[in-house]
């Protein structure tokens, strides 16, 4: 999430003070994020210093207001346009974590596979209890965390699928794949960036 | 009050070389108010868990008991009192008859237990107006979007006196937003009537509206979610992120 762009966000619709950014990210965002009144200020100073916002009043103080210059403005809409960095070569934690295992002997790979999907699975039930509680009408949160349930709901369904994958293997007498080396081509899997 | 209990429940179907355990020992209590999901993969036996909880099929061993009372000690006149009255059935296809309207789809059950037809209608459309389908109760299925089929399936479990809802892939056909409607549905019905639900569902984001998740694998309850944590515990700084 960038509170850079947020911020920029918040103070294209009119001049705004630090603590008002703060409580405004927050509600905007479903309060799924909270975020410290110190990350705020550093950041507004960081914009001052790019040429992105401009500071009405001369003290430092909380009195002190912000308002978005044209290049900021223009900066806005282009991190709107750009496509987040989806891209990189897979390293997830988890797949490597269930890569490793395959290979260690002595490893219960399903169950290791169970105890993760297990996790999610009790993450994802923390995140529908806050959508069953939060109002009607408070769209922020309800995408919020909609966004986190099909994140976590793609990592199940992965573990799903290795499950799958892994119990096949191993009726074909492959339960340990990785032992033989690795054909060339396939070792530059991940290799990028 | 425990709604549904299955004490050490196997199911073999088969015989020698040919035998398939479906369900190995199983053992699950739902309370009145809980909602349960199975998780598990296809062929783990979650369809067979649903059937023999509903006495749709026996035990091969073990026992099974809905409010109290053992499914093995019923003639199949009790058993078929038991699923008109207190068990609610939902599928992932609907079910509904194609020639009834929504009305009569929700009231036929009523009917079937010796309910007078006006009486019948009167709580069926009751059941249609809480689950907010009250301008469709004159319609076809086939006049209605799956969605809304899917809740009149809903209100058809739950009309009357029923405890207890079992539910198999009952969103899998479903987009998003009413897969969601669908469990939010499943969900009230046991946190404000009293019901207690089993869903059985491969699907993590469904099986997240449950109180407690169970795994199946091979048979097996291999596996259970914790009781949730306060809902607020992800939003706090410092909490999960």
């Amino acid at each position: 999430m960038s509170v850079r762009h947020a911020l920029l966000a918040l103070l294209s619709e009119g001049p705004k003070y630090g603590l008002q950014l703060r409580e405004e990210f927050e509600a905007r965002t479903g309060e799924v994020w909270p975020l410290n009144v110190g990350q705020v200020y550093t950041t507004l100073q960081r914009l001052e210093r790019d040429g992105l916002v401009e500071s009405e009043g001369a003290d430092d103080g909380p009195q002190k207001a912000f308002q978005i210059t044209t290049s900021g403005a223009a900066e806005l809409a282009t991190w709107l346009r750009t496509p987040p960095d989806l891209s990189s070569p897979p390293r997830d934690e988890l797949v490597m974590k269930i890569l490793v295992a395959i290979r260690l002997p002595g490893t219960d790979v399903p169950e290791l596979v169970q105890a993760h999907r297990r996790y999610l699975v009790q993450l994802m039930q923390e995140w529908t209890r806050i959508k069953e509680g939060a109002a009607d009408d408070d769209l922020s949160l309800a995408l919020a965390v909609d966004a986190e349930l099909f994140r976590l709901d793609s990592v199940v369904r992965w573990l799903d699928a290795a499950d799958a994958r892994l119990k096949r293997a191993a009726a074909d007498g492959q339960a340990r794949p990785a032992r033989a080396p690795l054909p060339k081509q396939r070792r530059h899997i991940g290799a990028r960036g | 009050m425990s709604i549904l209990e299955l004490q050490r429940v196997s199911k073999v179907y088969g015989r020698g070389a040919a035998e398939v355990h479906a369900l190995d020992r199983i053992t699950l209590s739902v309370d009145e108010g809980a909602m349960v999901a199975v998780m598990g993969p296809s062929g783990s036996g979650k369809s067979t868990l649903l059937t023999i909880a509903g006495s749709l099929e026996d035990p091969t061993e073990g026992e099974v008991r809905v409010r109290g009372a053992a499914l093995a000690d019923m003639s199949r006149n009790d058993k078929a009192r038991l699923r008109r009255r207190t068990i609610g059935y939902v599928f992932q296809d609907y079910n509904l008859l194609p020639g009834l309207t929504a009305a009569e789809n929700v009231s036929l059950p009523l009917e079937l237990d010796g309910l007078p037809a006006r009486k019948a209608r009167a709580t069926g459309l009751a059941a249609l107006r809480d689950l907010g389908l009250a301008e469709r109760a004159e319609r076809y299925p086939d006049q209605l979007s799956g969605g809304e089929r899917q809740r009149v399936a809903i209100a058809r479990a739950v009309v009357g006196e029923r405890r207890l809802l079992l539910a198999d892939e009952p969103s899998g056909a479903l987009d998003s937003a009413n897969a969601e409607a669908v469990m939010r549905m499943v969900h009230d019905a046991c946190k404000n009537g009293g019901m207690a639900a089993v869903v059985v569902t491969h699907d993590a984001q469904l099986a997240s509206w449950a109180d407690r998740v169970v795994f199946l694998r091979d048979g097996r309850i291999t596996d259970q979610t914790a009781p949730v944590p306060e809902a607020e515990s992800l939003l706090t700084p410092g909490g999960q992120q």
